[in-house]
Order: C-alpha cells, then structure tokens, then sequence
C-alpha cells in the first residue's frame, strides 16, 4: 500500500502538533466517536426494548435471500430510476469504501496499519476500485444535492398539514459525503504528489478524484503538500466520525439499520399479525387493551422501520388515498412516529410520559382509517418498512376504545348479526342463484349434501344487485368448466376480511369461526372463489381449511392444460386493459392467471397501463368496509384509476374482484367516461365468450 | 255516547296551524253529531286572532291567555289543560314536536288513555275506538283499540285526515279566568334558528331527489325550483356529492343520510340499492327516468319515463300555476 | 358535581334492512327471522348519560322492561360504560300498553335517587310515549325530543329540543328532571363482542312486580287500556305506475297524485 513509502511526508500517526502527538489525538477521537456512538445506539434502542414482541426470526434462509436482494441487491431502487440509480452508486461506493475507512482510522494510530486480507495483488486491485468508487460517490452526492436542493422534485415536498420538509439534511449529508471522499482523496493525493517529487513511480487511475486532486496540487511544494496530507486527514476522521454518530440522528440512521429492517422484514404478504405476538387467541380475552394506542404497543419491529425511514417519499407517491389528498401519507405517517419516539426518548435525560395520545396526537382519526390496505407502500419501500400491520393495530387500538366512525358501525353491526355489512337477511343469501334456475340449480351444500369443490361467493356478490351478476356468471363458467360445486348458502357469512383489517378482531374471529365449521361441514376438498378478498382471507387468515383458488388460477390452469378453450364473441375486436386488484396481484402475487384468461379469448387486444400494473397497480378506492367509510378527499381513488385506463387506450376495463368492479364502474359515471368506456368482471367477460353448446371443455370433469 | 271532544288548536304569528282543521275532521269521527270544543292558549293579539279563526269553523272555542303561554311551554300548557278539562274529556292533540311533549304526560295527569301518530280511526262503540297507526317506520300498520271510557288523548298525524271544511261556526268563550299557577319546572328560553342553508334532509316529508340524470350543475335548480313548488328540500344520490354539486348533508344512501319522507321524488335518479338503503319508511315514490328499465321504477309507486331536463320544469310551471 | 342518571331502554328487531312482515294470522309481526338490538334513539340516550357522567361525576343505571333476551341488551349498554344494569322481567308485565312499561319503570326509578332520567325519543312502533307518562308519574318536568344538553349547575339544565324546520327551541329545566333524547345528538361510541364479553361477570338483576311493588293490576294485559288487535299492511300497488299520455298530461296526473297525498293545497 501507499502509506508503506512513509518517507515521502510524515505520516498522520507520527505528526505532532504543539508537542500533542496526534496518534494520541486520533486515538483519543476515536475512542469518543466510538463510545458517544454506542451510547447513541443504546438510547435508540432503550424503546426497542420497550416495545411490544415479534416473531421475526423464522425462515432464516428467505430472510438472507431479502438482504442479499434488496439491501445488497438494490433491487427495488430502480423503480425510481433516476433517484434509484444515483442510489446504487451512494450504496456501492459506501460498502465498497468501508475497508478504506476502516483501515484510515487505523493509520492514525500507527502508520504501516493494514487490514488482513487487502495486501499484495487484492491490494492494489482494491486501491483501484475504491478510487474509482469514491469518484462516483462524489459525483452522485453532487447530482444528489443538486437534485434535491435546485430542482425540488415534488415527490419531497412536505405540505404543511403534514409535516417538515428534510431539504436541509438531504443537503447536509451528501455534503459531508462528498467531503469525506475529498478529504480522503487529497490525503492520498497529497502522498502521491510528495512520492513523485521524490522520484517513485505512482500513478493515480484516470479521472478519478485523486487524479483530479494531483492535477489541482500540481504546483505545490512540499510543506504544503505535508499540510494538505495531514488536515485532509484530520478532517477525514472528525467528519467520519461526527457523521458516524449524526447518522443515528436523522433520516440517514437507515445506512445503519437497513441491513437489519431488511432482514427482519414482513416475508408474507397478505396476511395480517395477530393481536399480540406470543398470545394465542384463546388468550386473548386476558389481554386488558387490543391494539395500538401508545407508542410502545408498536413491536420492536415497527419502530425499528421508523428509524429506517429515508424519507424517500415513494410510499407516498403510490399511495392511493395520498394521492386523492386523503389525510394520509405512509410517510409523514411514519416520520411523525420517529420524531415522536426521538422526542418521548431523547438522547439526554429520562423518557418522557406521553401526554398525548397517538390518535388524536400525533395522528388523526380520519388519517388511520382512509387506509385502503392496497400495500403499494409496502411493495415500493426499499428499506422494507411495512404499514399495513400498523394501521391495523392503530385502528384494533380505536375499535377497543369505541372510536369507530357512524358511518363503519351500521355495517359492523350488520355484519355481526346477519354476516353481511347491509344487514340482509341471511336466508336470502343464495337467492341470486334462482336466476339460474332454467338453466342449472345450484346446489347448497350442507352435511347432508356434500361436494368437492366449494363455490365461496362473498357478501357482495350475494346480496347486491349489480354484483350478483358475478356470482352468476362464475356459476355458468364453472358448470361449463365441467367442475361441480356447491354453494354454502345461507350457512356463509362474510368472510370477515376487511374486519380484520378494519381492527374489529373479535368480530373477524366469529365470523371466520362460524365460516370455517360451514365450509367443513360440506365436506369439501378444495374452495373456489372469485373474490380476491374472500381468496386472502380463506387463504391467509383461516386456519384448517381446504386449498383456496381464486377462479383465474383454477381458469388459467385449465387454459394451459387444453381443458377449456373461448370464442369470439361480443368484446372481440375491442381494446381491453387488465387492472390488477390489490389482493389478487400485489398481495397474492397472481399477476399471470387473469392475463392468460384474457389472451385466451381470440380477437381481443389487450394494452397495459404502462408503469401502474402489476405490483404497481394503482388501487381502485377498497374493497369491503372501505365502501361504506366517508372519507375527506378531493376526488375518488377510483376516478384518478380510470384516467389511468383511458391514457392507456382502453375501452374496456377488466377486473376480477367486486369492489374493483364497483368502484370502478361508479367512478366512470363521475368521470363523465361512461359512454366511452365500460368495465366488466373477468367472469362476466369469460361467460361472454364461452363457447356456444357447450364444447368448450374437452374433459367432461374439471 | 261520546264525551266531550276537544281539540287542541297549534298556532303561530297569529294563524292556526293546518293541523287545526284536520283534527276537527278527526273529531267529528269521535263526534259525529256532538260538539267539539276547540281550546286555544297563549298571549296577546296573535291568541285573538286565532280564537276567531276558529270560530268561524266550530261551534265553541275557549280561549285560554296566560302570560306563561305566550310561547307554548308543553309543561305549562299542561298545567293550564288539567285545569280547565272536566274528567273523561277525550282530546285530540296534533302528533308534532309540541303535541309529543304534551300528549303522554298530559294523558297521565288526566288519568286517562293515550295513543300517539293515529292515522285512522273509526267511530266509538261501547266505550272503545279502534284507531290505525303505523310501526317500524311504515312498513306495517296495527288495529289499535282504545278503552276511552276515562277519557283519552288521542295525538293525530298531519296530513292522515282531511280538513274540515263545512263546520258550523260558534263563539268564542274567554276561560282565561280558570287558568291557576302555571309555574313549573321547566321554561322557556329562545328559538335558535337553523343556518340558512342547513338543511336536515333527514327530518323533511317532502324530498325532491337529483340524481345523474340532472347531468350538470347548473341543473340542479330545476330540482330546486320544483322543491320549492312542493314545500320540499332537495336531495341526491351519491355521485352529486361526488362531483361537488351539493353538499354531502344531501345525500340520500346507505353512505349518506337516512330519510322517512312522506313524499320522494326521484329525479333522474337510477335507483341502486346504496341510494334506496337510506330510505325508509312507506314514502310516495315518484321517479323521472328516460330509461324505462331503470330500477327505481321498481320500488316507485308513480313512474314518468321522459328526460326530467324537460318534464321537471314544466311539472313545476303547473304547480305554480295553480296557487 | 356527581349525576346519578337513569336510562331506559328497549330491545327491538334490528332496523338495519330489515324486511317487517305481518304474519301469516295477522296477530304479529314475523319473528323468526329477526335479531333484536338495543333502540337506536335509547342508544343514544345511554351515550348522553356516559358522556354526562363522564363530564360531571356519577355513574349511570340502565334499566328495561323485557325478557331474557334484553339482558344482552343491557349489557352491551354496560359494555359501552353504563356502571349497572336492571332487567325488569315478570309474567304480570307482559302486554302492557305505553302506561303499563311507564308505571313500571316508575317503580324502578323510585328505588333510587336519580338526578335524571333518560329514554329515547321513540321506539320501533314510533309512539314516543313512555318518557312523557314516566315524568309525569314521578312528578318530575319534561322535555322531548332533546338534542343539546348542558349542565348549568347542580340544580339545572339547559337543552335544546330539535322543533320543525330544523330550528332548536331553548329551554331551562330544574333536576330532577326527564327527558327524551334524539337521534343525532351525539356519536355514540361503539361496543363490539370483546366489550359485551368483559361484561360477562356483571350482575344483571331480575327485578320482577313484587320486588319494585308493583300492583299487577295496574299493568300487563290486565291494567291495558290500549290494544293492539292485528298487524295488517295496507294496500300497495305492483312496481310503479307509468304514467302515459303527453308530457303535460302527464305533469297534470302526477299532480292529481301528489294532491290526494296532501301534497299542493
């Protein structure tokens, strides 16, 4: 390494000044940096501590695969190009420049320090890496800065309603980056300058900032080449280690907890965590309070991801209810809960009582249930900061203390008393198959009439009138398919999804309870349904029951195998565009099936709304509870959803969940976009081009 | 063989209320040949006034001034009533705010029966009526039958009789002079009037309801114009929220308010189940619709198929017209 | 300040969609199908009393005249924060009219020293009658159809009564007093299945006539002086009726319509 031709200039470790030696001074600096870090570290993880428990250590080998992906990986960074790629650049800079910081602290204490390993032909190959790495960092900081600082992109813009804006620590740190790998390279630099003078061969790698700083300290003699060494790497090590213990302070605290919000990442989606982690539920009678009401009922985990936040802003830029300017943005809502916990636990002193509660303080009522659950600010994150379970918490902590809006009680009641949120009578839950009487009976099953396949048909397609039409055309599809099924009837109940996830636990678990004996009672090996969030209840909320598909996986399936094929019929010739539900795509990852149903029928183009489908798809206001919840915002989600569709050429919008087609079908009307547009259910749409007499199916059993 | 019958007279600035005349109407069914007594309280000029109104329809009315009846105190005009009617008296009071302040306390101090809403009665035999009211917000009706033997105070609902108009005039007779302490437990402060603009559609019986079909903003007066011929307020579906047009305390739906009018009418509204979820009761339906298979003609009791654009102005010309 | 408050309340079918049907002797309503609830304006009436409580001191004491099926009733009220709960249950009180459940709950609420007494402003058969006869019995005054309600001092209230026109009449009313509560007076909180669960240790007293002395001859089908005979609904025609002819033969019918429903003087 360089430093072993120390004669060219003094060494750091050997310098002096005012008879101070300053091995012993970055000794000294050092050993404060590190110790004031530690304590830093400890207060930031005093609530930690205090916090509620979770279960974030199974499927260890998933959990490295995560880090190695998205902390290592970078992998959801690019989703953002610009900022993302100026980020891989920081990021890899900084693991790669890790050794050499490390190896500079230990220069100060005496020269000739080396690490294991970084000696010989690593060595030098590593010198040239890290050059060239520090130079990218330099210029990414710059762009960073100058991105942030001049052109403001709107994406970072803090509307006062709900909160601070970050400008001046998005400025600061890449400025204290930018001066580290310049202190660094003028260190270095200053050396080189020094050796060549004395006649050695060094040669720094092209247009990188050593090479740049040898070019600026051309003409410079040897005194100031020895004071440019020495400060330059003073300031190294007071700026390393002031932004070692800044990090903790900030939005940057995430270089140092990402690797581990990552691994101890949300590895299921869809599902919801149970009340409390290490209480089984027939405990949970003993628990005195549900939920979230103060800050420490959040787990370890939760205030872990408030720490980690960057404030990058990208959760809210996909979120739904953020963007019709709802009281919500996932990250204010997180931000706010950070400088909460910095302000109840401060680094110095004791923590304070909470006078406030976190509803009604830091938080709103209306803010927490304008959720929709959509996930796409789980899915955008690159740090792995999860929300949904927190939202649920805070409104389980509201349902406990009575706080639930007029306008979620009716249907909470209903529910309660009938199984479906209108308060219809339970008998005439399967009435919507009398339509079909000419046809097929539908045949409810009970123990005394059990079948193979159950048919779950959900509360909304059951009982409303539009919607029932679903639940017909899944019936006509599914007989053609040749699969016999049954229905539950009026022994179904809402499949309590959404109350789960609207914090009304305890009604969740009757309504789940009641379901579960009713689909065991028929006798049924496997369940069906065309309700994407019957499909993730039934799959991820209950327990001990029969394998659940949602009807595009089972028709998709069938497609591949040759079982069933479709015709030209009424939407041939028309431009059809997919919109992914929430709990079929992003929450369940079935992206595929539904496009594969679609491509089957001949004669349809099919578009994509580029940039806002798949895992990107934009939410069409919520399914469930969420209907019937009055929320403050300036538009509907579901209006901002079909201008989307209509950028994207379509003119037919095509969806496999209820609510989706609900929403989406009123927001048109909104939209003036009625007569231009329609949208239609993958059922209704496949039973509209099934083949006629029949000969669709080739097997006669499904 | 009836006892005596007595109305009670609501009245306001001096005029008696329409409910006056409906429950001679009703009382004549009590009475057929017999007479009734009309009672008026209050204070002043504007007590005269009505007291001669009423005599010009029935053939006695006593006139009851107290200071503390200037506004009528339901608790004091009690007081005043338990004075001045002789046992077994059967009273009919007016089902509104004042008659349901009045009635049940009134009836127990009297020691006789009550029935509250009556929508329909028959004439009494052997000391018992037979009234009709309605439950559950109009979805059924019951046969009431009323032991009237001790008397009873019956409260009749606006609008369920007609009202009387050939009734023989009378005279009016001054009991002001029976009228003893009326201090009493509870008294009268002020009216707060309602905003300007803050309409409760939740407590109106008349509701004219805009739906898509009113298609514009600036159409939403003809709604307008048409409620205010009727004596209504408007209304809307959802989707008129939604785009601003009116403010949320408009709406009619599962997700909005929920309304018992006596009268809706459905402009242009198709007729969803979260719109028709909020209302309830037994109310006239009338739908406008140029769409023959919209749902709401379903539900609706008088159907108009024609662009409500066109229909709607000219059904409020003709109302207008007539007055 | 400290308010000892009664409230009074009634099990009825649930109003959410609820399809009423007479049954098929016309003696009753169909039962089967039902589920019952707490009245919607009583609940909102025990929101009051909590919130009053809440405010001023005291505690608040629920009571209703049923059946056993009203104990769930009760204590859901009790999971919404009533302090205790009474069920007035006896065979002599079954089928009493308006003046029978009053006298009743008179007897109930002589037991104790109560500051104030609430009920809604009405039931699910809408006669708005049991608050009235009730003060009136105890000799307390009254005030119906109460939105607004604030406590002056020990000995006062001030509320505001919701008249026509959406306007509010204003009135000053002495304690001990009673008073018929509004829909919409306040947002009443909700209770789930964990809250009526935590209830599960409250005592919920059965008090029957001997117990609060009342003279069975006064209530039940035996003191009734009002009836009921039948259920029936009145005749409603098949969908609506389509109006036909030109647009202003049209208006001129709808007018007819309206005006028979006293609609248009």
């Amino acid at each position: 390494m360089i430093n072993n031709m120390h004669n060219a200039l003094v060494p750091p470790a050997d310098t002096a000044v005012w008879g101070v030696p300053m091995a012993f001074v970055y000794i000294l600096i050092t050993c404060a940096g590190i110790c004031l870090f530690a304590y830093i570290l400890y207060r930031r993880l005093v609530p930690l501590f205090r916090a509620a428990p979770d279960q974030r250590v199974d499927r260890i080998g998933a959990r490295i695969g995560k880090v190695l992906q998205i902390w290592l990986g970078q992998w959801r960074q690019p989703r953002y190009l610009l900022a993302g790629m100026i980020h891989i650049f920081i990021f890899a800079g900084f693991v790669l420049l890790g050794a050499r910081s490390l190896q500079l602290i230990l220069i100060g204490f005496w020269d000739g320090a080396a690490l294991p390993g970084l000696g010989g032909q690593t060595g030098a190959a590593y010198n040239l890496v890290k050059d060239y790495a520090a130079t990218w960092v330099f210029i990414a900081c710059v762009i960073a800065a100058v991105r942030r600082g001049v052109f403001r992109p709107a994406r970072y813009q803090a509307p006062p309603a709900l909160g601070k804006d970050h400008l001046g620590e998005a400025l600061l740190v890449p400025g204290l980056i930018c001066a580290l790998v310049v202190s660094e390279s003028l260190f270095e630099a200053s050396l080189q300058m020094a050796q060549a003078r004395a006649g050695a061969a060094v040669s720094a790698p092209p247009l990188t900032l050593l090479w740049a700083g040898r070019a600026l300290m051309g003409g410079l003699g040897l005194p100031v080449l020895q004071a440019v060494n020495s400060v330059s790497y003073f300031v190294h090590e007071v700026v390393f280690f002031f932004f070692l213990c800044f990090l903790p302070l900030g939005k940057h605290f995430h270089v140092l907890t990402s690797l581990f919000n990552v691994f101890f990442m949300r590895l299921h989606p869809g599902k919801v965590k149970p009340v409390r982690y290490g209480v089984d539920e027939d405990r949970l009678d003993d628990l005195p309070e549900f939920g979230v009401s103060k800050l420490e009922h959040f787990t370890w985990k939760h205030i872990l991801d408030f720490y980690t936040c960057a404030d990058c802003g990208r959760c809210s830029d996909r979120c739904p209810a953020n963007r019709v300017k709802r009281p919500l943005s996932p990250r204010f809502f997180t931000i706010k809960a950070r400088d909460r916990v910095y302000a109840k636990y401060p680094l110095w002193g004791k923590a304070m009582e909470a006078r406030q509660a976190l509803v009604g303080g830091i938080y709103g009522e209306d803010e927490i249930w304008s959720c929709t659950t959509c996930g796409a600010c789980e899915q955008e994150c690159p740090l792995g900061i999860e929300y949904i379970d927190k939202i649920v918490d805070l409104r389980r902590g509201l349902v406990d203390q009575g706080r639930v809006p007029q306008s979620l009680q009716k249907p909470l009641g209903a529910l309660e008393k009938r199984g479906n949120p209108w308060g219809k009578s339970q008998r005439i839950r399967a009435d919507w198959a009398k339509e079909l009487a000419d046809e097929f009976a539908v045949i409810v099953t009970s123990e005394k009439e059990p079948v193979d396949t159950l048919y779950f048909v959900g509360s909304v397609s059951s009982y409303d009138d539009r919607m029932q039409r679903i639940a017909q055309a899944t019936a006509r599809v599914l007989r053609h398919a040749g699969v016999e099924f049954g229905v539950l009837g009026k022994a179904e109940s809402d499949s309590g999804h959404e109350v789960r996830r609207f914090g009304e636990e305890s009604l969740f678990l009757a309504l789940r309870d009641a379901n579960t004996e009713a689909i065991l009672n028929s006798g049924a090996a496997r369940i069906v349904t065309a309700d994407p969030h019957d499909y993730n209840a039934l799959k991820n909320d209950y327990r001990g029951i029969p394998p659940v598909m949602h009807l595009s996986q089972l028709l998709s399936r069938k497609i591949v195998q040759n079982e069933f094929a479709l015709e030209r019929g009424e939407y041939t010739g028309k431009t059809v565009v997919y919109h992914d539900p929430c709990y079929l795509g992003r929450h369940n990852g079935l992206y595929d099936e539904p496009r594969r149903v679609i491509d089957a029928i001949p004669g349809l183009r099919r578009v994509e709304m580029v940039g806002n489908c798949r895992d990107r798809s934009f939410c069409c206001g919520g399914g469930g509870l969420a209907l019937f919840y009055e929320p403050e915002e300036e538009q509907r989600i579901g209006v901002v959803r079909v201008g989307m569709a209509r950028e994207a050429g379509a003119e037919v919008i095509v969806t496999a969940c209820p609510f989706c087609l609900a929403n989406i079908e009123d927001a048109l009307k909104i939209a003036g976009l009625d007569q231009e547009m329609e949208v239609i259910d993958l059922m209704e749409l496949v039973e509209r081009h099934l083949p006629q007499g029949g000969q669709g199916r080739r097997d006669a059993k499904g | 063989m009836v006892h005596q019958v007595f109305i009670y007279v609501a009245h306001r600035d001096g005029q008696a209320a329409d409910s006056a005349l409906e429950l001679l109407s009703a009382a004549r069914i009590l009475s057929p040949d017999g007479p009734v007594t009309a009672i008026v309280t209050g204070w002043g000029e504007g007590l005269d006034r009505v007291c001669q109104e009423m005599a010009s329809r029935c053939p006695e009315v006593w006139k009851l001034a107290h200071q503390d009846l200037a506004y009528p105190n339901a608790e004091a005009v009690r007081k005043c009533l338990v004075e001045v009617l002789p046992s077994e008296a059967v009273l009919l009071l007016a089902h509104d705010t004042l008659g349901m302040d009045l009635g049940p306390g009134l009836s127990v101090k009297l020691n006789s029966s009550f029935v509250s809403d009556v929508v329909a009665m028959t004439a009494p035999r052997d000391g018992a009526l037979t009234l009709v009211r309605e439950e559950y917000g109009g979805q059924v009706s019951t046969h009431v039958s009323c032991d009237i033997s001790g008397g009873a105070v019956l409260s009749i609902r606006s609008g369920a009789f007609p009202a009387l108009e050939d009734g023989a005039p009378g005279e009016v007779q001054d009991r002001s002079s029976e009228i003893g302490d009326l201090a009493c437990g509870r008294r009268f402060l002020e009216i707060v009037e309602a905003e300007a603009g803050d309409v409760d559609i939740t407590k109106e019986e008349i509701l004219v309801s805009a739906g898509r079909g009113i298609e514009d903003e600036d159409n939403i007066e003809i709604a307008e114009e048409l409620a205010k011929a009727l004596g209504g307020v408007v209304s809307c579906s959802r989707p008129i929220v939604d785009a601003k047009w009116l403010e949320k305390a408009r709406q009619v739906g599962t997700s909005g308010k929920t309304v018992k009018p006596k009268i809706y009418l459905a402009l242009g509204i198709s007729g969803s189940f979260q719109h028709l979820g909020g209302l309830k009761g037994n109310p006239f339906i009338v739908a406008v619709n140029k769409n023959s298979k919209a749902p709401i003609f379903q539900v609706a009791d008088v159907g108009v198929v024609d662009d409500l654009l066109e229909f709607v102005p000219l059904l409020t010309e003709r109302i207008n017209s007539q007055r | 300040m400290n308010m000892e408050i009664l409230v009074c309340v009634k099990k009825v079918p649930d109003p959410a969609e609820n399809e009423i049907v007479v049954s098929r002797d016309g003696s009753d309503i169909e039962r089967d199908d039902l589920v019952y609830s707490v009245n919607e304006w009583d609940n909102y009436a025990v929101e009051e009393a909590i919130q009053l409580v809440e405010e001023h001191g005291g505690s608040v004491t629920v009571v209703s005249v049923g059946d056993e099926e009203s104990d769930e009733i009760i204590r859901r009220e009790l999971a919404m924060g009533a302090d205790a709960g009474n069920l007035l249950d006896d065979e002599a009180f079954h089928y009493s009219d308006g003046r029978g459940v009053a006298a009743i709950l008179a007897h109930a609420a002589r037991r104790g020293s109560y500051d104030l007494i609430l009920t809604g402003a009405q039931a699910e058969d809408a006669a708005a009658q049991v608050g009235g006869m009730l003060a009136a019995m105890l000799d307390v005054p009254y005030a119906s159809l109460v939105v607004r309600v604030r406590v002056m001092d020990g000995k006062k209230l001030k509320i505001a009564r919701e008249i026509d026109g959406g306007n509010l009449e204003i009135n000053e009313i002495d304690l001990p007093c009673a008073l018929s509560i509004q829909t919409g007076i306040n947002e009443p909180r909700y209770v789930g299945i964990r809250g009526i669960r935590k209830t599960a240790s409250v005592q919920v007293p059965v008090l029957g006539a001997a117990q609060l002395g009342v003279d069975p001859a006064t209530v039940g089908e035996a003191g009734a002086k009002v009836r009921k005979l039948d259920y029936f609904v009145p005749e409603m025609g098949e969908g609506a009726e389509i109006l036909q002819g030109s647009r202003e033969e049209m208006a001129d019918q709808l007018i007819a319509r309206l005006k028979g429903r006293g609609v248009i003087q």
